[in-house]
This record gives C-alpha cells, sequence and structure tokens, in this order.
C-alpha cells in the first residue's frame, strides 16, 4: 500500500478499529515512510491533547440562571 | 432504607408525573456535559449558556416524548447537538468553506508522498505543547472547522462518545462518522503542526 491508500485509514489505525490484515499493511509501509510516520505520530498527538485540555466549567452564574429558568419553566408549563 | 442514586429513567418517570426535584437532579446531572459540549461548539461563554437553556428548555417540552428505551443521554446529546448547531446557523461564521477544509486536509496526504520530510513534533515537551496558548490555538482551531465535522470531533474526540452513539445521536452511518472525524482530526493536526514548527501541512 503506499501513502494515498493508507492514508484514509490512518484514524481507524489510530484508535485500533481496523482488522489486522489492513493494520499489518499500514505498519509495513510506515515502517518505511518517514513521512506517514510523522502524519500518525502527529496526528494520535493531536487526539490526545484534544482530550486532555480540560473541559470548560459551567460557570456559576451561568448554572444559577439555568436552574431559574428550568424552574419556572416547570412551574408555568 | 438505603439511599440508592435514582436512574435517569427514574427520574424521567417522575419528572412526568410532574415532579420539580426529580428535574432539578436530572439538570445537574447532565449540566457539566452540556455546556462543555456547547461552548466547545461555539467558543464563547454567552452562546455556549443560551445553547444549555435552549437543550434544557427542549428537553422539558419534549420529554413525554422520550422513548425509555433508548439511552437518555444520547437523546440528549442529540438535542443539545441540534441546539449547538441552529445557533451556530444564527452567527456569522468563523469556520472554512468546505472547499478550503478539505483543500488543507488533502494537503498532508500529498505532502506525505512529496520529496520534502515532514517535521513531528509529537514528543515535544508537555509545557510547550499544551500552554496556554497552545491552548488557545486549539479552541480556534475547532471553531474553524465546518459544522457537521465539528460537531462529530466534539462529541466523538472532546467528549469521549464512542463512535456508534455519535452516529445515533447526529442520525448518521457510523462509516460517516469515522470519515468526517478522520478529516476533522487532518485538519487540526494541520493547524497545530503549523503552530508548533510553522510548516504548512
Amino acid at each position: 500500500m503506499d501513502c494515498r491508500e493508507i492514508f484514509e485509514g490512518l484514524s481507524e489505525y489510530i484508535d485500533e478499529e481496523l482488522a489486522d490484515k489492513t493494520c499489518r499493511e499500514i505498519e509495513s509501509h510506515l515502517k518505511d515512510c518517514d513521512n506517514c510516520r510523522v502524519v500518525v505520530n502527529t496526528l494520535r498527538k493531536t487526539v490526545t491533547l484534544y482530550r486532555e485540555v480540560p473541559a470548560p466549567e459551567i460557570p456559576g452564574d451561568v448554572r444559577t440562571r439555568l436552574h431559574a429558568v428550568i424552574r419556572l419553566r416547570g412551574e408555568t408549563g | 432504607m438505603e439511599n440508592t442514586v435514582p436512574t435517569d429513567s427514574q427520574l424521567i418517570a417522575e419528572i412526568r408525573d410532574g415532579s420539580a426535584d426529580a428535574l432539578e437532579e436530572l439538570v445537574s446531572r447532565y449540566e457539566s456535559r452540556v455546556y462543555s459540549l456547547a461552548y466547545r461548539m461555539l467558543g464563547n461563554k454567552e452562546d455556549a449558556e443560551d445553547v444549555l437553556q435552549d437543550t434544557f428548555l427542549n428537553v422539558v417540552r419534549s420529554i413525554d416524548g422520550f422513548k425509555s428505551q433508548s439511552s437518555f443521554s444520547t437523546w440528549l446529546y442529540r438535542v443539545a447537538a441540534n441546539a449547538a448547531l441552529t445557533k451556530l446557523r444564527q452567527k456569522s461564521k468563523r469556520e472554512k468553506s468546505e472547499g478550503e477544509f478539505l483543500d488543507e486536509v488533502y494537503s498532508v496526504r500529498e505532502a506525505t508522498h512529496s520529496e520534502s520530510s515532514m517535521v513531528d513534533w509529537s514528543d515535544g515537551p508537555a509545557d510547550r505543547l499544551l500552554n496556554e496558548e497552545a491552548r488557545q490555538v486549539m479552541e480556534e482551531a475547532i471553531t474553524e472547522l465546518p459544522e457537521k465535522y465539528r460537531i462529530v470531533f466534539v462529541l466523538r474526540d472532546v467528549e469521549g462518545m464512542p463512535a456508534a452513539e455519535v452516529a445515533k445521536a447526529l442520525d448518521l452511518s457510523i462509516p460517516a462518522v469515522k470519515s468526517r472525524l478522520h478529516r476533522a482530526r487532518l485538519y487540526l493536526r494541520n493547524r497545530l503542526s503549523h503552530y508548533y514548527t510553522g510548516e504548512t501541512v
């Protein structure tokens, strides 16, 4: 398989969702292709970094207003 | 009696019987996740708050239509995703056109088999990869994704939902989820590569 052929499957490769055979084909390409290895490493790192960013916390005032709106709606609706 | 935590279905049954406390509890259980999804989709506090309120108001309005055999959280994410997309469509767009977006995504594919070698920044120091400025770049980059890619990326990679749940919440096939996710990741990877190395792909 060449660079173009493995390209579409790289996310599934990272997520370990590919069949063993396809996986091995990709790995054998990666052994010989520096650029594709860079794409895999940096793509994987991109996903990890986004997972590591802490979730934005709900601010106290936003939470208070949400509950007020819902309570009002519950009473009138 | 043992003090057990009520399941979502129990709370929903109580809400249908008019319990304000059950509604309060259900909202408390999910408000953080909905806010986080909304913030990631819209990129600012004010819009995220609107989406949060719209989501739970829609939940209250349509709770009778919710079928108990499906998962409440998937249903809620569907309502939240729709609220976020509706809000996004009212806004002036930062996002790229689909054409520009795909050009950028596929520039990587072309770069892989070109003569010039790409730079691997993946083993850079953590304080460089995830400092305040880098986070800002990451947040901005999400808002450049066309909405149909953005919602898939946020649900799957940021909120950590399984692909099958994302597919259900968005009425998409699993292959469509995976293909959109892959493109979104590639675009974000490009943006981070550019930020960390100055390279364009």
